[in-house]
């Protein structure tokens, strides 16, 4: 009885510590003095376009991360070919690999002096310090989700459910609509929830190839730092709130869309 | 030939594993045939090649009189049952049994009445609305029967249909498949490692031994007129004496010494209600048993340790390579 009260005791002390404490103080800061000042401070044309922006970072990135993803959870399940475990282990690299490398090894290949970077500025399109870097960024840390968790659910229901589809007519596509996504629903709901809050959050990499100007390169984890910067912590505690928030709904709806999909 | 299966020649390797070896076998149709051998004998990868979920390295299969060999499983017009269900686990029974109905675009009135059908014929009246984990394994597998059979397949395929079910289910399940087959008479290929099963509902039986098909024909026949040693002991029981082969039913057990009866020891006497099992040593160190009837026993008053009189009635002899029999652990040995 000792031993169990000691075991969530450890446990309740150190959520709250680490978590619930600091995030609590983040909320209670933001509306220290009221409502008022924390609304105006999210509110400026700036933190505003910075919201948007991240809002675009996380339209782009999860709905591609979504779809490749599930494409190579599939590869990586059903499929035998050499360099499997290669392959396997290369989507675990933004895992192992530090944000601010991921956002230099693309100004390496992209930038002015880049790999594709000077043909790339010959056609007029620039990568670093714009929009299209910042979502490559997004989408290279935000990319092992959904294939992580897809692949152990795709190995759990196996193809016999498949190929009972395929005996009763159905072909690939609606074998995948009607038996595949449905059984890997709860597992890819997961994977999109983690990667759209890890785009959200996203600083590092987003960082080094935004060039941060801000109203017009500046995410909305930037504008935090930006206003840290400056000292104006209400602006800081008021941004990194609607952040949290942001998070919160997505994970909500997704839950929520589940639960009406299977009544 | 409306409805059968024509296999031929069909063989197909797995990495380096050989699953089948030039098989031909021939449905007729309308039929209820068993494919029975033990495991890795091939049985299930040859239903497999049927149904199209496997391809064969060569050889050709006819469904219908059509050749099949390179349609997709969904071209084919059969019907797959899995030893484990199978079952489209986020979906209803209705669902379930609907899936093939509504691929091919049927009418909603249409689709639920033959639902409705189908769910009478496999007493789930009442489970429609019930999850797959709602239900126990035999209502799971005559599930997948209803749902196999909801789009009229020309063939019905079934791969160790009660294997994942306890004894008395599995029972039950069995004489119902057998009414189901009079009833809707679909030329039905089942695989089977149980040859009581194979015996009880089948009309044919292939017997398959290392991904060759090593007997073909009716249960009596293959009974009587084994082909080998391997079919003789997959098929029942057998005692092996010297080169000849026998069935324990046809050893006879004597107290008084008689024509071309041998002296044996009695070694253990086994009841198991109507039969009785004497298990006995031969003077030369062979054993063997014999299958009584109780009465049988009970009149001999027989003991432990006693010294008995055997004679073998009807015998089999295999040449060489035909007495290749099946060992102890559901393995093949080399005589």
């Amino acid at each position: 009885m000792r031993s169990r009260l000691t075991l969530r005791f450890i446990a309740l002390g150190y959520l709250f510590l680490l978590l619930a404490a600091p995030v609590g103080l983040v909320f209670f800061r933001t509306f220290e003095h009221g409502f008022g000042p924390a609304w105006e401070a999210v509110t400026t044309p700036e933190a505003q376009h910075a919201f948007w922006l991240t809002m675009v970072m996380v339209g782009v990135a999860v709905p591609i991360n979504t779809i490749f993803g599930v494409i190579t959870a599939i590869v990586l399940v059903r499929q035998r070919f050499p360099g499997k475990a290669l392959m396997n282990a290369a989507i675990d690299l933004p895992f192992a690999v530090s944000p601010v490398v991921i956002g230099l090894a693309l100004v390496l290949v992209y930038g002015n002096t880049g790999w594709f970077g000077g043909w790339l500025t010959e056609q007029g399109i620039q990568v670093i310090f714009s929009i299209p870097g910042m979502i490559l960024a997004t989408i290279f840390v935000s990319l092992p989700f959904v294939v992580r968790e897809v692949v152990p659910v795709l190995r759990e229901i196996g193809t016999e459910q498949e190929q009972a589809a395929s005996t009763l007519g159905s072909n690939w596509w609606q074998t995948f609509w009607r038996i595949t996504l449905p059984s890997i629903r709860w597992g890819l709901t997961y994977g999109i929830v983690l990667a759209t809050a890890r785009a959200l959050g996203e600083f590092g990499a987003v960082s080094v190839v935004s060039g941060k100007l801000s109203g017009e390169t500046e995410t909305a984890t930037l504008f935090v730092e930006q206003r840290f910067h400056q000292f104006d912590l209400t602006g800081a505690y008021a941004a990194s709130v609607v952040l949290a928030l942001m998070a919160m709904i997505v994970l909500l709806s997704m839950n929520l869309l589940n639960t009406r999909r299977r009544s | 030939m409306a409805t059968g299966i024509e296999v031929e020649n069909v063989s197909k390797c797995f990495e380096d594993f050989q699953a089948l070896r030039d098989v031909s076998i021939t449905v007729p149709e309308g039929s209820l045939t068993a494919l029975l051998g033990p495991s890795g004998s091939g049985k299930s990868t040859l239903l497999r090649v049927i149904a199209g979920l496997e391809r064969p390295d060569n050889g050709r299969v006819l469904i219908a009189g059509q050749d099949a060999t390179l349609l997709r499983p969904q071209d084919r017009g059969v019907g797959f049952v899995f030893q484990h269900y199978a079952a489209f686990k986020h979906m209803t029974v209705f669902n379930n049994i609907a899936f093939g109905l509504k691929i091919r675009k049927r009418e909603k009135r249409q689709v639920s009445d033959r639902v409705h059908e189908l769910l009478d014929l496999v007493h789930l009246n009442g489970f429609a609305d019930r999850y797959p984990d709602q239900l126990s394994g035999g209502q799971r597998q005559r599930m997948a029967l209803a749902r196999a059979l909801a789009v009229e397949p020309n063939v019905m395929l079934l791969d160790e249909p009660f294997g994942a079910l306890d004894a008395r289910v599995r029972k039950d399940l069995r004489i119902w498949l057998r009414r189901l087959h009079d009833e809707v008479h679909v030329t039905t290929v089942f695989v089977t490692h149980d040859q009581e099963e194979a015996m009880d509902v089948s009309e044919q039986i292939v017997v398959m031994n290392e991904g060759k098909v090593e007997q073909c024909g009716r249960p009596r026949e293959l009974y009587e007129h084994p082909a080998n040693a391997f079919v003789m002991s997959f098929i029942g029981p057998v005692n092996q004496m010297g080169d000849e082969f026998v069935r324990p039913h046809d050893i006879e057990v004597m107290l008084e010494p008689n024509g071309s009866s041998v002296e044996a020891q009695v070694d253990r006497i086994v009841h198991l209600g109507f039969e009785v099992r004497v298990e006995f040593t031969l003077h030369d160190g062979e054993t063997g048993w014999a299958q009584l009837t109780k009465a049988e026993a009970d009149q001999l008053e027989l003991t432990d340790g006693q010294i008995v009189y055997v004679r073998q009635g009807e015998a089999r002899v295999f040449s060489e390579e035909d007495r290749r029999t099946l060992g102890d652990g559901g393995e093949v040995l080399a005589q």
